[in-house]
């Protein structure tokens, strides 16, 4: 498996560290209540199909990216910078 | 069909043309009292005990694919129960002695060998968590034994003892535990339950689940709707899937496992041995194939094969572990997909939908489980109280946090099984 990094560009896999699901990214409130913070630290859609995930180019330039990548055939679309995204 | 010595011989005289089927392959009734959906080991010892310890026996096992073509069929047939959470510590305990009489329960060869399984420990910090966790299986009722370097020379004198990252300090030895034969162990339980008049179904794949004001109704498959009762998930890798047909989203992220076997080679192993490198583990099958793995590949899949990375790390682990391994060649990799849960624990439990049932999160761990799994299910299907052995592994205990199982410290968070 291959990561294009859009700093560094294509790299093995081996340089990666995988941190999971892009939803981590979406914290909730302090007072968000149990429910919406069980989820968020918990529960996954876990798709078989595309998804977002969280990875870190820990051997590389640092940048942690969002991957979408499709968990039956392991292709890659997107990887984006955590800090350019705009959703 | 019974087996027995007599029948064996009859049959290697006359050609071996008096062997039968040894289940049914029945079309789907319209209604039945249990669906367990997941033909894995899992779901067919499940079917068992609901007849042989309930008296159920208007069961179907709905499977998608061939009974044996999952998990059950592709792991490294480890059992042991060398746990030391309470939790953990009961269940698998019970589960290790129901392999103990698993043969003549099922009357089929199972081929449970008792070889013990000994893991490696490299410094004195590990030696006395060793210690500890050896002192929980003796409270628990098994067996285990803290080995020095010399006792463990004895009973492994190939591996390298003086590997300056993973010197070698000791074992803790579980003679009770071992391996098995993975297929056999399906096909017993398959055999089992069809013979009670569970109906196996195979090629047959859950696409819906029906609720109906909260309580279950049925399912919809891919050879029509069948109603029933209850309704019990157990599919392992695919949990969050067919749990999301009934609009629940579970704490499991499916990730792929990896093992591999090297060609025959004459007996070199005594059992099974544990390395500190990673999660690296190897054993020796009756055909003398060299059989071990190491940790997941670390990132969400349904794919069942792996990347180099962690080939290349298992390797590695393989030839730090017994330099002599280097000449053995690999036959063939493989890979499964693993139900991962935050704490490394499982869950069997109820839902919030009424007859609707759960069991998942085995992590790479359920093979071992599978007796107890489907003896604990299914008293919790049956009766609707949780089983003793299996009484902690609740599904709320991540939104609760009490009660939380991560055998192995590193914290309750994906990723860090
Ligand atoms: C490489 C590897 C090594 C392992 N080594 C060990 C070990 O040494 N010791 C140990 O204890 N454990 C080990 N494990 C873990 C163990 O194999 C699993 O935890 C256990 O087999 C899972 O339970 P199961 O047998 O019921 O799963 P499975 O055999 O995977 O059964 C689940 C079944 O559900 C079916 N299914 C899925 N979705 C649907 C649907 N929608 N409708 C109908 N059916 C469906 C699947 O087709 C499958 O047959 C290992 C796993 C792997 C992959
Ligand atoms: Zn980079």
């Amino acid at each position: 498996m291959r990561l294009t990094c859009p700093i560094c560009g294509e790299r093995d896999r081996r340089e990666f560290y995988y941190k999971g699901d892009a939803i981590e990214l979406d914290r909730p409130n302090q007072d968000a209540g149990l429910a919406a913070w069980d989820d968020y630290l918990h529960n996954r859609d876990n798709s078989a199909g595309e998804i977002r995930d969280l990875w870190h180019h820990a051997a590389g330039c640092g940048a942690w990216l969002i991957v979408t990548r499709n968990t039956l055939t392991h292709a890659v679309s997107r990887c984006e910078l955590v800090e350019k995204d705009t959703r | 069909m019974g087996y027995s010595a007599f029948k064996v011989i009859k049959e290697g005289l006359f050609g071996q043309r008096g062997w039968k089927p040894v289940w049914r392959d029945p079309d789907p009734k319209p209604k039945y009292d249990v669906v367990v959906i997941g033909g894995g080991g899992h779901g067919l010892s499940t079917a068992y005990y609901l007849a042989k310890e309930h008296g159920i026996t208007n069961v179907a096992v709905l499977e998608k694919g061939y009974i044996g073509g999952g998990n059950v069929g592709r792991n490294t047939t480890i059992v042991r129960a060398n746990y030391m959470l309470p939790g953990n510590s009961e269940f698998y305990s019970h589960s290790l002695k129901l392999w103990e009489n698993m043969e003549q329960d099922l009357n089929y060869n199972t081929m449970m060998s008792q070889r013990g399984v000994m893991m490696l420990c490299h410094s004195d910090g590990q030696r006395d968590l060793f210690a500890r966790r050896g002192n929980s299986m003796v409270n628990q009722g098994d067996d285990a034994e803290l080995l020095t370097p010399e006792q463990v020379r004895a009973e492994a004198p190939m591996i390298d003892f003086d590997n300056v990252r993973f010197p070698i300090y000791g074992g803790l030895m579980h003679r009770r535990g071992g391996t098995a034969r993975h297929d056999a162990v399906a096909w017993g339980y398959a055999r089992g339950a069809d013979q009670r008049g569970v109906d196996l179904i195979q090629n047959c794949e859950v696409t819906g689940i029906d609720i109906e004001g909260g309580v279950v109704k049925g399912v919809q498959t891919t050879r029509g709707g069948i109603r029933a009762k209850k309704v019990a998930i157990v599919v392992a890798g695919r949990s969050s899937l067919v749990a999301g047909m009934a609009g629940m989203r579970l704490p499991i992220e499916s990730h792929v496992l990896q093992a591999f076997v090297s060609e025959g080679l004459k007996p070199i192993m005594p059992g099974v041995i544990s390395f500190g490198m990673g999660h690296f583990y190897i054993s020796q099958s009756d055909k003398g194939g060299l059989v071990f793995g190491g940790d997941l590949d670390f990132y969400k899949t349904y794919a069942a094969r792996g990347n180099l990375p962690m080939k290349e790390h298992v390797m590695d682990a393989a030839m730090t572990l017994m330099p002599s391994i280097a000449k053995a060649k690999v036959l063939r990799s493989w890979g499964g997909i693993m139900d991962m849960s935050p704490d490394g624990s499982p869950i069997i439990d109820k839902t919030e939908t009424d007859g609707l049932f759960l069991n998942c999160g085995w992590c790479y761990g359920g093979f071992k489980a599978v007796p107890g799994s489907g003896f604990s299910y299914a008293h919790l299907i049956a009766t609707g109280n949780h089983h003793a052995p299996a009484a902690r592994y609740r599904l709320d205990r991540f939104r609760t946090g009490v009660g939380l199982m991560d055998e192995e410290g590193t914290g309750s968070q994906h990723n860090l099984h």
